[in-house]
């Protein structure tokens, strides 16, 4: 039976009012375990300049805008990558060419928010929050898809790689967060038996402190174990260790897609990385931006590969809070723009392709005559994912994204 | 049971001193708290208000503090407060700031010594990188010396919590390039001699000063159009063109607030009023000569600015900015705002601001003015105030350290905390600085570390007496922290310190610990005491 799907709803301008009850779509695709599909949401802080991570090279006004720091053509030395010969590849993402060749890699261009605020801050917390407009939302939305989940909650299913808890994940669901590096996955001062139980009458009813001391603690177990499978794993098996990665976010998505294959009861994951707000000197394929990109590449590509058979069942989104100036200012930088490019990667991503209504970057073609319109709205691309990839009902969907956007991803992102 | 009895005895004899109580509501004399109150929280305790003020207005108490400040009464305590240059600075801390190199050196000479190292290192020698890394290392650690010795030792607590509180509302990020060698000026010169001045003074001295022209990239900006001359290479002499980041900071950040009424087109007019703010490197290192207007890169032309028309007036225009920026209705709400979410409560009450913000009006940005007002005010010293606010990295580690009484010749451990708590000094990349609210610093992982913290201070295991500090307590040189794993925790040494004493530090804090954890570390065996102290959950909050 073919369901009409929520999000085409949306593009077809229908009203959400509309009665949509023929059933949950997760009520039509049991799933093994109800935490089986996994959201790994990546979050790049400070705008990434979209307009050099899937560049219009061909477009004969991208390097007009962007004279020193646009990329050259592919084939050229220090060139884009081809991805359908209008838009090339930052080339210091080689590392993710194998996933855009097997379709598993696609990107959809001129996103973003419907807001026009160029503040990071508020942008970034409309984000989070996925209530563009409204700061006074309590919660983020990746805790209120946890909160929306199918089956038992348990601290460990949603996590977050660094040492504060980000907005996004912030909100009623238990969520845990593990600091950057190895030590995350290490016996703490309460694994000691004397201390644990000393702190443990100091926290475990505390009303203020005591959900997130027995969180950590809970949440601590499960990593020391999946840690210690993982260990034992590649002890059987030593070809499947992968060569040593440098610190930052490589080795952090290693450990995570690490954690992820040994806890199956991790489901949702985010990270953050900041360093993107290159308003002087970004360098075109060498140079600040490029240096950024390529770690994250690599540890995107080292995700997918050691989550193993797992990748199959995982979404991975790229977002950052807007995107840049088309022109490029007085210091080989970029100022702050509007829309931007959203990356998504996954087993059942439908791939290789740029997604999006794209309408060029000619003078008459830009937002306030200075960056991308936003064609789709962020949320479009979200709730497509928590619809098709993690078959939330439309129900559920209205409680994570509510006042749900009229505006694009007419798409299909998602092989069902 | 014998703390709470030593506490008991303490507080009985403070209270027959006859200490006067400022809230409104009579003291009724209870002695544990809020738990025995029936409906209202009681009004606090004399030890209970000399707890709260040192929580919020110093980084909390040193030994003997709570009983010094409830004998001289809140009020004294404030006044003293509020005028730090009656309070002295001990010989012993004026001592070790004067053995500091950095913090006493000019701007333009540490600048110097960067440009020159750096110049070394492009030559590719080992030695060369070597150098430039040791100097670099002595650079951020003797600025950071010169706060936390400060934080830490200080009687002038309140003017501590306020370069604290202005740095981060002015943040200016140490990883940034030339950044390095100025923060500790920035503080020093832009920050500390206005903490509790004039906000209009504090807004230009750091709208003046090279760290931050160089971290907001205004220093590069210059009118359309404008054509470098000359053979200089180096990014500001190959500049031309608008560079919008510092004027839309300027007022989403330091003044007006995201919300204060201003457009996209008011962000490029201010932009193109402030074009040739920036500072000559030359005649920096020459003649620390730290700002300079370049003419030729300003934009002459009319702009359209928050709906005025400024005719075209060089640095004047930018001087005009500031003060209608400083004086702004929009900008004393902000300021305001910052300031008594700072000190009284994470979401604070509106009227109270309000109130403050008439005064910053009425006293032309007078600092000290609205902080008298907050602290006059009945939500300052509200029973259920007291704890309200969940303690930064920053706060916590910092009144650890005070509540120990152990001397902290090593600042390194402390460091090296705070970056695994995310929060390294000078280490903020973003122009928004911390945060100070609960939602912001309080999750699993952080309290695990904030008892390993305390634990391994409490039993004397941080080398705390120790030199010199190891590298890898530094904020990360990479101008990206987040891509960076946390750096590994410094080398546990064999204990060289003693153990904390747990009926000292019971003493020192006082009322700040509830009856309820009293109870259960009275109950614990004695070795683990200290360390519950402080990891329990009343000394992460303040």
């Amino acid at each position: 039976m073919q369901r009409r799907t929520f999000i085409h709803s949306l593009a077809l301008g229908a009203s959400l009012l509309t009665p949509l009850g023929r059933g949950v779509w997760a009520a039509s695709t049991p799933t093994a375990s109800p935490t089986q599909k996994k959201l790994i949401v990546i979050m790049l802080r400070g705008a990434v300049d979209g307009l050099n991570v899937v560049a219009p090279v061909a477009d004969e006004n991208y390097l007009r805008l962007r004279p020193t720091i646009g990329l050259a053509m592919p084939g050229m030395e220090g060139g884009a990558i081809d991805l359908d010969g209008y838009f090339g590849l930052h080339p210091a993402l080689a590392s993710l060419q194998p996933l855009w060749a097997e379709k598993k890699l696609a990107f959809i261009h001129a996103s973003g928010s419907p807001d026009s605020t160029r503040s990071h801050f508020d942008a970034q917390d409309y984000m989070e929050s996925a209530t563009p407009g409204r700061k006074g939302t309590p919660d983020g939305w990746m805790n209120r898809l946890v909160a929306n989940l199918p089956g038992a909650a348990t601290p460990s299913r949603a996590l977050s790689i660094g040492p504060v808890m980000p907005r996004i994940l912030s909100g009623a669901s238990a969520a845990m967060n593990l600091p950057n590096g190895a030590g995350g996955t290490k016996a703490n001062v309460l694994d000691r038996k004397e201390v644990g139980a000393a702190f443990d009458q100091l926290y475990a009813s505390h009303e203020r402190f005591g959900r997130a001391y027995q969180d950590g603690k809970t949440a601590h177990q499960e990593v020391m174990a999946a840690a210690a499978a993982a260990t034992a794993e590649n002890e059987k098996n030593p070809a499947d260790r992968g060569a040593p990665l440098p610190n930052g976010f490589p080795d952090d998505a290693a450990r995570l897609a690490t954690l992820m294959r040994n806890d199956p009861k991790i489901q949702v994951a985010f990270v953050d990385l900041g360093g993107w707000d290159t308003h002087a000197g970004q360098g075109a394929g060498k140079g600040q931006l490029a240096n950024r990109l390529l770690p994250l590449g690599q540890g995107l590509a080292v995700l997918a590969k050691r989550l193993g058979p797992m990748f199959d069942d995982t979404t991975v989104i790229v977002m950052s809070e807007f995107g840049r100036t088309a022109r490029e200012n007085g210091n080989g930088g970029t100022d702050h723009g509007h829309g931007n490019v959203m990356w998504v990667m996954g087993g059942a991503v439908n791939g290789g392709k740029v997604y999006g209504d794209w309408q060029g970057v000619g003078d008459a073609a830009l937002n306030e005559g200075r960056d991308l319109p936003v064609t789709t709205d962020f949320r479009a691309v979200l709730a497509q994912v928590a619809e098709r990839h993690m078959g939330l009902g439309d129900r559920q969907l209205l409680k994570i994204f509510p006042n749900m956007p009229q505006k694009g991803g007419a798409f299909q992102l998602i092989r069902t | 049971m014998r703390m709470s009895s030593i506490s008991i005895a303490i507080l009985s004899a403070l209270l027959c001193t006859g200490a006067p109580v400022l809230a409104a509501p009579p003291a009724t004399g209870t002695l544990v708290g809020a738990d025995t109150a029936a409906s209202a929280p009681a009004a606090m305790s004399a030890e209970q208000q000399a707890v709260h003020v040192l929580n919020r207005v110093a980084f909390g108490p040193r030994p003997g503090d709570i009983e010094r400040v409830a004998k001289i009464g809140v009020q004294n305590y404030l006044d003293e407060q509020l005028h730090p240059e009656t309070l002295p600075y001990p010989p012993e801390l004026t001592r070790r700031l004067a053995q500091l190199s950095t913090p006493n050196r000019k701007a333009g000479d540490v600048v110097g010594e960067f440009v020159e190292l750096q110049k070394q290192v492009r030559d590719e020698d080992e030695g060369a990188k070597q150098r430039r890394r040791a100097a670099l290392t002595a650079v951020a650690m003797e600025t950071a010396e010169a706060r936390l010795a400060r934080a830490i030792d200080s009687p002038r607590q309140l003017e501590e919590v306020m370069v604290d509180f202005w740095y981060n509302h002015f943040n200016v990020y140490s990883g940034k390039g030339i950044d390095r060698a100025l923060v500790a000026s920035y503080e020093r010169d832009a920050i500390r001699p206005n903490a509790m001045g004039n906000f209009h003074d504090l807004l230009k001295a750091t709208a003046h000063h090279p760290a931050m022209l160089y971290y907001l990239d205004n220093y590069l900006s210059t009118a359309d159009g404008f054509t470098p001359g000359g053979k200089k290479a180096g990014p500001k002499a190959k500049a031309q063109g608008l560079n919008e980041n510092y004027a839309r900071e300027l007022m989403e950040l330091h003044t007006l607030g995201v919300d204060g009424g201003y457009s996209q087109k008011d962000v490029t007019e201010l932009a193109r009023m402030l074009t040739g703010w920036t500072y000559d490197q030359r005649a920096l290192i020459r003649s620390n000569q730290t700002f300079r207007f370049d003419a030729a890169r300003h934009d002459g032309g009319v702009k359209h600015w928050l709906g005025r028309e400024v005719a075209p007036a060089g640095v004047s225009e930018g001087d005009m900015a500031l003060d209608v920026l400083a004086m702004h209705p929009a900008t004393a709400h902000h300021i305001s705002y910052k300031l008594a979410q700072y000190f009284v409560a994470d979401q604070p009450n509106n009227a109270l601001v309000e109130r403050m913000a008439r005064v910053y009006l009425a006293s032309d940005g007078d600092i000290r003015s609205v902080l008298r007002v907050l602290f006059a005010s009945e939500q300052f010293l509200a029973p259920d105030a007291a704890g309200a606010k969940f303690k930064t990295p920053y706060q916590f580690v910092v009144s650890a350290a005070r509540a120990s009484g152990t001397p902290v010749n090593n600042i390194a451990p402390l460091l090296g905390t705070m970056t695994q708590l995310g929060m390294p000094l000078y280490g903020c990349q973003t122009p928004d600085g911390y945060k100070n609210t609960e939602q912001a610093w309080l999750n699993p992982d952080a309290l695990t570390r904030r008892i390993a913290f305390a634990t391994a201070l409490a039993a004397g295991k941080l080398p705390l007496a120790a030199k010199p500090a190891p590298l890898a307590a530094l904020p990360a040189p990479a101008p990206d922290m987040s891509m960076t794993a946390a750096p590994p925790p410094p080398p546990v040494q064999v204990a060289a310190l003693p153990p904390l004493d747990p009926g000292q530090l019971q003493a020192t804090l006082g009322e700040a610990i509830s009856p309820r954890t009293r109870g259960a570390i009275a109950a614990s065996a004695p070795p683990l005491r200290a360390a519950m102290l402080l990891g329990s959950p009343d000394f992460m909050q303040r």
